[in-house]
């Protein structure tokens, strides 16, 4: 492995450790709690109303599978339907590169400023971070990404960065980082956005660059389709003179009719919104219209390697709609922050430790036990993103890796134990004693790894005669 | 999946590590119960656990063969029927993916709605009762709303809907303890649901997720009793349920 892959951010806890620290922040806890229950009752009344939504997920499963099991032939037909109609496209393997093209390719426009659509793919490799290394100053329209931005922050979520934030902190912020903040600022919705627009219409105006990521890459048509609800990203992708977009290899689809099951599973599973706000979509160069110079930086960054992982690579059909997110237990708790990457919840569960690809790193080897594989993420993943089963066959992969540890010894005593009968009721004699430690018919501590168990929760007392002795001695 | 048709069905109980050792009273209450609805029930004593903690820590091999000796101990029964959500959801979906093929499996309240075809099974508990669907019963198994349909036919028991009932109570296994804080965070919001309905009784399909609410329940001295669904269904007027003593 070369530089390390900015997908998680450096210095993070493992997840328990991160988790304890976010779980203690009583404001983070009300503003998720509230945060992700409206947007999860708003979803569901969204998918309830479509009659084909079980059929519309089963076609965006097969078109996403078709693309990953043919990448090559559409990757190579995006980049010649691109380059025909004027764009030049360019090919990164990791982070480091495609922050190296997009800092050249800023450069020789002779701007030091960029504006930016909201990117999952840009927060993925640092892009921020590179382009002010570089001399050139970022600027984040989307309104939750600017909070984010302004706050010095980092993102808690894939489609609302800012989710764990609530209105007087934003406020707090305004007020303190935006340099021309109205007087009076108030923390009406209506008059946050109102600062955000006119602090942001300065810079559309001015801004002679413009980097975006991708929802979708049309390989037959070399069509790109970028979806947001701000309007934001059409000032982005319409005003500035160059426009970069980075994209990460997977988000392909064969042909131009494909979009039609995505743009109706994505704004339902993301936004609860029936038809997406504002959906950008431009092929190349339009002459006189628009930006006259694009680019397309396709982005690999771990996704062949997560390819070739048979039960893994499903993770790559994500459309990265945050609805796995918003209904997961652990992450309405949690936040996002807990995660330690630009991909937080139950798809940064799975996608993270992948993208990563270095089963030494603890802190990406403990996000696929951040869940009690409950299932409510698959259950609303638009693209049938089997997560629990990704969960498990990852934390299989982090046990190889890890190799002989404590844990692993009690689980191939368990197993001997289970893998005999006459050991298996030698064992549960043996576990009445446990009873030795019980007061008044409860366990109150446990010594060990139970320890954990009893900080918060009194442990069973075995009873007197377990149901095999029971059956031995009536029936048997 | 092929249905038992037979007037008297012999079935095989599989009772589950967990509840054999720390809840015999709800694999009795099993026994009683399908006896009572004309079933002959058999307990083979081959059988142990079904690999489920193995699987979901990341020890598949040690699960394998575990479900190898699920698949021998079970083989030739017509059902087999576990007092557990999870436990089914492991043999049904994840022991064929590690090559093994056990005999029809069904967790208690399907094979009481589906196989027997029965909602009412003249059981008798006068207590307020709130139930608490267990993730992967509700999630891989898809038992709807079996379970509260039979409680809904339990004469003299007040069910009072769980509010945010299908969120999970944070148990996940050893996610209990690897993750201890947020498991704890999530129990905490399902105590309060769980009180909030004022109930002397919370009942699930599943020993271990009780166990987690449960413990949590008489940590905080809430007075709520855990009360798998098996033993409800059992209880008669003739033979009321009684805790257990240990």
């Amino acid at each position: 492995m070369g530089t390390r892959n900015p997908v998680t951010w450096l210095g993070s806890p493992k997840f328990p450790d991160a988790a304890r620290t976010a779980l203690a922040n009583t404001q983070l806890r009300s503003n998720l709690r509230k945060a992700t229950g409206t947007i999860r009752g708003r979803r569901a009344a969204a998918v309830d109303e479509m009659p084909d939504w079980e059929d519309l997920r089963l076609a965006g499963e097969a078109l996403k599978d078709e693309v990953l099991a043919n990448l090559d032939v559409y990757l190579e037909r995006l980049e010649k339907s691109v380059t025909e109609r004027g764009g030049v496209v360019h090919w990164a393997r990791d982070a480091a590169e495609a922050n190296e093209i997009v800092l050249r390719l800023v450069r020789e426009t002779g701007s030091d400023e960029v504006v930016k659509v909201k990117s999952m793919a840009t927060a993925e490799i640092g892009l921020n971070e590179a382009l002010e290394a570089g001399g050139v100053t970022a600027i984040e329209t989307d309104l939750a990404e600017l909070i984010v931005q302004l706050g010095n922050d980092r993102p808690s979520h894939i489609l609302v960065p800012a989710i764990h934030r609530n209105r007087s902190e934003i406020r707090e912020i305004f007020r303190r980082e935006m340099p021309d903040v109205p007087e009076g600022l108030t923390d009406e919705p209506r008059d946050l956005a109102e600062a955000a627009r006119a602090h942001l219409r300065r810079k559309f105006l001015s801004a002679k660059v413009a980097v975006s990521g991708a929802n979708f890459a049309v390989a037959d048509t070399g069509s790109i389709v970028v979806l947001e609800s701000e309007g934001n990203g059409r000032m982005c992708l319409t005003l500035p003179e160059t426009l970069i977009t980075v994209m990460g290899i997977e988000k392909l689809v064969p042909t131009w009719s494909d979009l039609e099951v995505f743009l109706q599973l994505l704004p339902r599973s993301s936004t609860a919104e029936r038809m997406n706000p504002y959906t950008s979509v431009w092929t190349g160069v339009t002459p006189g219209d628009g930006p006259q110079a694009f680019h397309l930086v396709l982005l690999d960054n771990g996704r062949t390697s997560t390819l070739a992982d048979e039960v893994g690579r499903q993770a790559l059909r994500c459309i990265r709609c945050s609805a796995c997110l918003n209904v997961c237990p652990v992450y309405e708790r949690t936040g996002g922050e807990s995660y330690g990457s630009v991909y937080p919840g139950p798809i940064g569960a799975i996608l993270t430790p992948q993208l990563v690809d270095d089963p030494h790193d603890k802190q990406a080897a403990s996000l696929p036990f951040a869940s009690s594989l409950c299932g409510a993420c698959y259950e609303v993943c638009p693209v049938r993103i089997n997560i629990p089963e990704v969960l498990t066959h990852l934390r299989a992969r982090s046990v190889t890796a890890r190799g002989r540890s404590p844990e692993s010894i009690a689980m191939a005593a368990a197993a001997w134990v289970f893998s005999s009968p006459s050991r298996y009721e030698r064992a549960q004699k043996l576990a009445t004693f446990a009873k030795l430690i019980s007061r008044n018919g409860r366990i109150t501590r446990l010594p060990g790894p139970g320890a954990a168990w009893t900080s918060s929760r009194d442990a069973p007392v075995p009873a007197k005669q377990s149901f095999r002795a029971w059956w031995k001695e009536n029936r048997g | 999946m092929q249905k038992v048709v037979e007037k008297s069905p012999k079935v095989a109980l599989f009772a589950t590590c967990l509840t054999d050792t720390l809840y015999p009273a709800t694999a009795r209450a099993v026994v009683t119960l399908l006896e009572r609805l004309g079933c002959s029930v058999e307990f083979p004593l081959d059988q142990t656990c079904c690999g489920q903690m193995h699987f979901n820590t990341g020890y598949p091999d040690h699960a394998r063969g575990l479900a190898g000796s699920y698949e021998r101990t079970f083989a030739g029964y017509d059902a087999v029927i576990i007092p557990s959500g999870s436990c089914t959801g492991m043999v049904r979906d994840i022991h064929p993916q590690l090559g093994a093929e056990p005999a029809p499996t069904y967790e208690l309240s399907e094979f009481l709605v589906d196989v027997l075809g029965v909602t009412d099974v003249g059981a008798y508990f006068p207590h307020r009762v709130t139930y608490h669907p267990t993730c992967h019963s509700l999630r891989m198994l898809g038992v709807g709303d079996k379970p509260l349909s039979l409680l809904r036919a339990v004469r003299g028991l007040d069910l009072v809907a769980l509010p945010d009932a299908e969120s999970c109570c944070g148990f996940g296994g050893t996610f209990a303890l690897k993750n201890a804080d947020t498991s704890t965070a999530m129990l905490s919001d399902k105590m309060r649901h769980v009180l909030d309905t004022g109930s002397e009784v919370l009942t699930a399909g599943d020993n271990s997720c009780l166990m987690h609410i449960g413990g949590g329940l008489s940590r905080l001295r809430t007075g709520v009793r855990p009360v798998h669904l098996a033993e409800i269904l059992a209880s008669t007027e003739e033979d009321p349920w009684a805790p257990a003593t240990r």
